[in-house]
Order: C-alpha cells, then sequence, then structure tokens
C-alpha cells in the first residue's frame, strides 16, 4: 500500500483500516480499496489504483503509428475493439484518410458485438458480487458465442486487432451474417430470461435500488462517461450526439436510468441501463448487418505512416464511455504523443467521494455496477 | 431398565441407545453401577453409526450440489472422478487432509485449533435427537426439539471463535456476523417450531411425528394455517442459521473473501465445510419432523411400524426422501437468489419473522381450541390446506420447467447443447 494514502485518514478515532484488495474477489483485477470502516458501515473508501500500470502511452512513443494497434487491445480487455476503432478514428483523422463504408460498417458490427460481450461480463459479474453465481455463467455462455463470432471474423477471441489504420484487418467469411442473425435471435429471449433471472430478483433490487445514488451534477462533475453517466439521466451517447463512423445511418435508442425501483442513478439503475443497451446493440448489429455495403475495407494508406506535424482527438463510445485518443505527430514515423481518455478512470473518482456511509456490502455493489476494468484504469 | 436414560415419565421410548443397551445388559449380565457401561458401549457403537451416516451424507450431497449447480448453469459440473464424478467428494476430502495444518503466526493458537471442534460438535451433537424411522433414533430424549435449539446455538461459539482467533479482519467481520445472525434467528426458529410442540403436545422428535400421519392432511404443516405460515418461517430461518444463500452473509466471498475461515487450510477448513453440509440435513430433517409429517407411513400406525424392521425401513426411506426433496430445494435456492445485506437481514429476522412468528403461535393456540369444538372443521381444513399446498407445489413446478414443458423434452434438449 502507498502510505501516502494514510494521510487522506483520520486515524484518530481508532477505526479499522482495511485493505480490500488487490487481491481480492470482488475487486475485478488488481485494485486496492483502503477502507475505514467502524463495523460494517464505511467512513471512507479510497481506491489505490496503479498496480496494473504499464505506461501504454510511453510504449506507443516508441512504436510506429500502426504498430501501436495491437497495445490498444490491452487496454480494455472486455472491450478491444472500441480502442482499436477510437485510435485508428485518431490516426485517420491526422491523416485525413477516407475509411470505405463496408469497412465502417464491419467496424461498427464488431463494435457493437464486442459492446454486447462487455456488457455480458459486466452484468454478470455485478450478479456475482451480489451473491448470485448463476447470472453470470449464463452471462458467459452467450458471451462465448459472440467469442466464437469475433473468432471467425479476426482469429483473436480477446484481443481483436480488428481496425487497421484505414480499415479492417478481414472480410466477413461466408456464412457469417447468417450465424449473427442466428445469435440474435437466440439472444433477445436470453435478455429476457436474464431479466426474470436475475433484474427483476427482489433480492437484487433490494440490493442495489436507491444504493449509491449518483446525481446527474455529481456524473458530471467527476467525469462519468457511458452507461454510469446515462444511468444518472444524462442524455449523452457519443454515437447519437458527436456521431462518427455510420452511426447516423443506424436507429437505435440510447437508454437512460428512470430510477425505476428507487432513485435516478443508483446501482440498479447502472444494472437496467447496461441490459437495455444490449437490446439497443443487438438492433444495432440487424442494421449494419442488413445494410453492409460491397466494396474494400481498405482504404489505400502509406505502407510507412507519416502525419503531418499536428495533433487530433477522436473518442468512441465504447461499453464503459467516453473512450478517446489524443494523438500528435511530430511528423515522424513514431507518435509524438498519445493520450488515452477512458471510463473506468474517471469511474474510480467518484468512489471515495460517495463511500462514506455506505456499507462494506454496498461498495461492492457501487463498484460492480461501475463496471470498471483494471487495465483500462491504470493503461 | 428399559428405553433410554433420558427418558422421564409418560410412555415407555424406544430408541437405539436405549434398545441396545437393554440387550447387552442381557447378553453380559452386567447390574448395578455396572449396567452403565453397557449403555455407555451401546452409545458409542450408535455415536460411530450417525458418524458413519453424515460422513455418508455430507460428502455425497456436495457432489449433488455441484451436479445441480452445474446443471443450472450451462455446465458440466465435477465428473472425471468415478462414475459421473460421483468420487469426487473422497478426492476433494483426502486432498484436504493431506494439506498442511496452518496456523498463521499471529493468530491466537489455542483457540484456532479448537473452533472447528465447537463448530462440529455443535452440528454432530443435534444427530441424536433426529430420528430416522419410528424405532431407528439414537436418544428419543422427552426435550428433543429444545436440545436441538440448545446445541446449535454451540456453532456459533465456533464461528466467532475462529473468526476472532484467525487474526484476520475479514474473518473477525465474518465471525461477527454469523454471531449476530445465528442468534438472531433462533428466535424465529424457535417460535416457529412451538407451532408443531403445541399441536403434537410434546418436545420430543418422536411424539412429535407420532401426533402426526401419513397422509399429507394429517401433517402439521396443514394442521392450520398459522403452521403452514410457521414451515415457511422455520424454513427461511433455519436458512439463515445454516448461512445458506440468501443468508450466506458470514462467508460472503464477494465481500468477506471466506468469512470466519479464510485463514484456515487442511482438515480444519473441511470440519468447516462438513458441518456446514451436514447442517442441510439437519435443516430438512427437523423440518421433516416437525411439519412433514416426518417417517409416518400412510394407514399404518405408528407402534406397529416400531415393532417391523420392513416398516422401520419403509419408514426410514419416506423420512430420507421428504428430507432430501428439502435439501433439493435449498441447493436450488443457494445457486438462484442474489445474497441480501447485513442490515436486510436483521430486519427480515427482527421487523417480520419474529411477529410472524408470534401470530402464528397464538394462531395455532387459537385453532386448537376452536378445532377441539368443531372436529370436522379441523379435517376440512386440514385437507383444503394440503389440497392447496399440493397445488401450489405443483405450479411452481411448472414455472420451473416452463421452458421444457413448452418445448417438448427433445427440443429443449437440442436448444440446450
Amino acid at each position: 500500500m502507498d502510505r501516502s494514502i494514510l494521510q487522506r485518514f483520520d486515524l484518530t478515532g481508532g477505526e479499522m483500516l482495511l485493505n480490500m484488495g488487490p487481491q481480492h474477489p470482488s475487486t475485478h483485477g488488481v485494485i486496492n480499496f483502503v477502507i475505514q470502516a467502524d463495523g460494517e458501515v464505511m467512513q471512507k473508501a479510497v481506491p489505490e489504483v496503479g498496480y496494473l500500470h504499464r505506461g501504454m502511452e510511453k510504449i506507443a512513443e516508441g512504436m510506429t503509428w500502426a504498430g501501436f494497434m495491437p497495445f490498444t487491445d490491452r487496454i480494455d480487455y472486455l472491450g478491444a475493439m472500441f480502442a482499436n476503432q477510437g485510435y485508428a478514428m485518431a490516426v485517420e483523422r491526422l491523416l485525413g484518410v477516407e475509411v470505405p463504408r463496408r469497412a465502417e460498417h464491419l467496424r461498427v458490427l464488431a463494435c457493437e458485438l464486442n459492446r454486447i460481450a462487455s456488457h455480458l461480463i459486466g452484468l454478470g459479474s455485478m450478479a456475482l458480487d451480489l451473491g448470485a453465481s448463476t447470472p453470470f455463467t449464463h452471462a458467459i455462455r452467450e458471451r462465448e458465442a459472440i467469442n466464437d463470432l469475433t473468432e471467425e471474423l479476426c482469429g483473436a477471441r480477446l484481443t481483436y486487432n480488428y481496425a487497421r489504420v484505414g480499415g479492417v484487418s478481414h472480410d466477413i467469411p461466408s456464412g457469417f451474417d447468417a450465424r449473427v442473425k442466428r445469435f440474435l435471435d437466440r439472444f433477445l429471449p436470453f435478455v429476457d430470461e436474464f431479466d426474470r433471472l436475475i433484474t427483476r430478483n427482489e433480492i437484487f433490487v433490494k440490493r442495489s435500488a436507491s444504493v449509491a445514488v449518483i446525481t446527474a451534477a455529481e456524473a458530471i462533475a467527476h467525469g462519468l462517461a457511458g452507461p454510469n453517466l446515462r444511468a444518472s439521466g444524462v442524455d449523452w451517447d457519443l454515437r447519437r450526439d458527436e456521431p462518427y463512423s455510420v452511426y447516423p445511418e443506424m436507429e437505435f435508442d440510447v437508454p437512460l436510468g428512470r430510477g425505476e425501483r428507487g432513485v435516478v442513478g443508483d446501482c440498479y439503475d447502472r444494472f437496467v441501463v447496461r441490459v437495455e443497451e444490449m437490446r439497443q446493440s443487438a438492433r444495432i448489429v440487424r442494421q449494419a448487418l442488413g445494410g453492409l455495403p460491397a466494396g474494400d475495407i481498405q482504404a489505400k494508406v502509406p505502407r510507412k505512416i507519416k502525419p503531418a506535424p499536428g495533433s487530433c482527438y477522436a473518442a468512441v463510445e465504447s461499453a464503459r464511455g467516453e473512450m478517446g485518443f489524443y494523438v500528435v505527430s511530430d511528423g515522424g514515423p513514431e507518435p509524438y504523443r498519445v493520450k488515452i481518455r477512458c471510463g473506468s478512470f474517471t469511474a474510480m473518482t467518484i468512489i471515495e467521494h460517495k463511500s462514506p456511509g455506505l456499507m462494506i456490502a454496498d461498495l461492492v455493489a457501487l463498484f460492480a455496477s461501475l463496471d470498471v476494468v483494471a487495465p483500462e484504469v491504470d493503461r | 431398565m428399559t428405553g433410554t436414560l433420558l427418558a422421564t415419565g409418560g410412555a415407555p421410548r424406544t430408541d437405539l441407545v436405549g434398545t441396545l443397551g437393554d440387550w447387552a445388559v442381557r447378553i453380559t449380565g452386567l447390574s448395578g453401577w455396572k449396567s452403565g457401561l453397557a449403555y455407555l458401549g451401546a452409545m458409542v457403537v450408535v455415536a460411530a453409526l450417525l458418524l458413519a451416516f453424515v460422513a455418508l451424507f455430507a460428502g455425497p450431497v456436495t457432489w449433488v450440489e455441484r451436479r445441480v449447480a452445474g446443471r443450472m448453469q450451462s455446465r458440466i459440473g465435477p465428473n472425471r472422478v468415478g462414475p459421473h464424478g460421483f468420487l469426487q467428494w473422497l478426492a476433494d476430502g483426502l486432498k484436504n487432509l493431506l494439506k498442511e495444518d496452518l496456523v498463521p503466526r499471529e493468530a491466537d493458537p489455542v483457540l484456532f485449533r479448537l473452533a472447528p471442534y465447537f463448530v462440529w460438535a455443535g452440528m454432530f451433537g443435534t444427530f441424536a435427537v433426529l430420528p430416522f424411522s419410528a424405532a431407528w433414533i439414537a436418544a428419543d430424549a422427552s426435550i428433543g426439539i429444545l436440545y436441538v435449539m440448545a446445541i446449535t446455538a454451540l456453532v456459533v461459539v465456533g464461528l466467532i471463535m475462529g473468526g476472532w482467533a484467525s487474526n484476520s479482519k475479514w474473518s473477525l467481520l465474518g465471525g461477527m456476523r454469523s454471531a449476530a445472525q445465528i442468534v438472531s434467528y433462533e428466535i424465529p426458529t424457535a417460535l416457529a417450531i412451538l407451532c408443531p410442540v403445541l399441536v403434537a403436545g410434546s418436545l420430543s422428535t418422536q411424539d412429535i411425528i407420532r401426533a402426526q400421519g401419513g397422509w399429507p392432511w394429517q401433517w402439521i404443516a396443514f394442521h392450520d394455517p398459522f403452521c403452514l405460515a410457521a414451515l415457511v418461517v422455520f424454513f427461511i430461518a433455519s436458512l439463515a442459521e445454516g448461512n445458506r444463500t440468501p443468508f450466506d452473509i458470514p462467508e460472503a466471498e464477494s465481500e468477506l473473501v471466506s468469512g470466519y475461515n479464510t485463514e484456515y487450510s487442511g482438515f480444519r477448513f473441511l470440519a468447516f465445510l462438513f458441518a456446514e453440509w451436514a447442517n442441510l440435513w439437519i435443516m430438512g430433517a427437523v423440518a421433516t419432523l416437525a411439519f412433514l409429517g416426518g417417517w409416518q407411513l400412510p394407514g399404518v400406525p405408528a407402534d406397529v411400524q416400531a415393532a417391523s424392521i420392513l416398516l422401520n425401513v419403509a419408514g426410514m426411506a419416506v423420512f430420507v426422501g421428504k428430507t432430501s426433496v428439502l435439501v433439493l430445494v435449498i441447493i436450488h435456492l443457494r445457486w438462484t437468489l442474489p445474497r441480501i445485506r447485513v442490515d436486510q437481514m436483521m430486519n427480515i429476522c427482527w421487523k417480520y419473522l419474529v411477529p410472524i412468528s408470534f401470530v402464528c403461535l397464538l394462531g395455532a393456540a387459537g385453532w386448537m381450541l376452536v378445532a377441539r369444538k368443531l372436529p370436522r372443521a379441523g379435517v376440512a381444513a386440514s385437507v383444503a390446506l394440503s389440497i392447496a399446498g399440493a397445488a401450489l407445489v405443483l405450479s411452481l413446478f411448472v414455472r420451473a420447467r416452463w421452458n421444457r414443458l413448452r418445448m417438448g423434452a427433445a427440443a429443449y434438449w437440442k436448444q440446450l447443447t
């Protein structure tokens, strides 16, 4: 533990100081919470991050522009497609490359499949953290089907490395669209079943509704993004509000937290918003597949990418919110600077603010409902 | 001296210790204080028999639970050791026995080592008064149910001792939670079980079963609506007493790592787990004997049953069957429900279960007064209640198997695979 973190606690009262993590079943990956607790009720929980810091941004400065793409997979291992696409978009804007429409459709298709897969893990592990283990395995089972699909698409089940500067790496294999449609046909009834199993479960509702309520103002102040922001009732989705790729052609709704069983912005809303987003993603996948145009999957890009000096920012709506890449070029074959902005890191900042008065079991619910992925926090 | 040492007044009781002891006295011709030795020997023999039963229940039930969980979670579960993985429990037990018996350096070594024995004793002691059939019960004590309530409280001592002695904050939290939980839930459990005691007019487990009959409308559960409610209260409260989901708060994996047994390994860890699994039987058996007719066979009087070995076997099959159904329900609950929070657990106990069980107790007493005046109405109510209960069970079954019933078995399996 970093000793300097102790300065943030008032240690005079003699309350118990607990280290929840870095190895703990519910801190998904290596994150540490230093908890000051009076019995079960917390006075404060301070997240300690950095256990998984790999220096991604510095690594980029030693890679070629195209060579950094596989590293973006490792930013968020549950949503590698988004990081791929975000980085590709940033470099494409810098180069001024027009991506073929077929490639854009394929990116949207892959991203939305990935969003479903990522939310399945997020929802399943929240259920697991609240003590129900069966929804998790059911979610994993459905995610496995998506993994099979992405394996067909790009040969990888986790670290896709699918997007390229100016396009995508592989076209869809034959029969792929039929298999995706078959998956979607099975998936929507599954979501209903998942709802019956866990979302409408009274114990689950009691554990998550009105717990750790994040108001819209707080969410904005802490820079929350994606589903966490929308669960607080802020109607903001990059896919719709700062359109990129072919999302303007897609028809989908942006689900918002409605405070169905409690208050807007509680843990239950964050759960329900993700469930609803899976349904919307399934809609988008169908449209992306239906309107798939013919043509190239890769634009003409010079073999050695050397963008003109300048900088540019591109952001995509990842499963964890805005995933942005700020890239700076000095005209050389390597990035001068790559700055990555992602939803998990900002989500961590609100935990200390929300923790006083929560019970230890509520911290688990809050942390799980924020759907934080450790490598994305630390990069 | 016939019957058990613990019997005081009333009808002579038959139980295993008494019968075996009498037999030993007859054979050896011991007399005076020496005859006590024969009864002591009988106790040891019966305890060994019970230990064998507990081991043969607690082991395989882990396999059952893991296979059921596997089916519920679209995975396979253990299937490597023995046919369908049935011997997995032996492999796991052996593995745990071979592990190093670690005591953390900062732990209190004496209490740390002692804690599993308390848990174990609290669990195993219960089996002395749990019947298997009309004549097969270790000791038909006249205070049976009271004894069950009292000795299970020993488990709390073990849990809090283990939690404290581990010198780990997580273990301590787990120990505190379990103490709060088990002590609180003793009250609704005891109050709920008083309804059958009232109806049967005895604390003896065998007497309570003898007061019932083989047909469902003769069971205490369907004696009156209050007893049925008491069964529900008892079932929920005993889930909490056994630390089973949704009340597995003391060992909440995602919150407390593993609760009071975090620091335990090897045989001591096994002792905790063993007690937990054996406790499944206790929950099911107490509910069966107090509410669901125990070993009673339809149409066979209790004394006829006690006399014949064949009928004893049949009675035991009925008892084990009813208990197994309850155990399976508990297992299914564990793999379906999330966990409630500590404060919610306390709310459920003090704000709901305790008042409800008081109402049940008063209601059952009042009903008995009325039923004594109008015996026909009492029987009619029992029949109606048991039909309603059967309909409820059937509807739950249909709901649970809805996917399969709707699609047909073949299509269902095809969709699963």
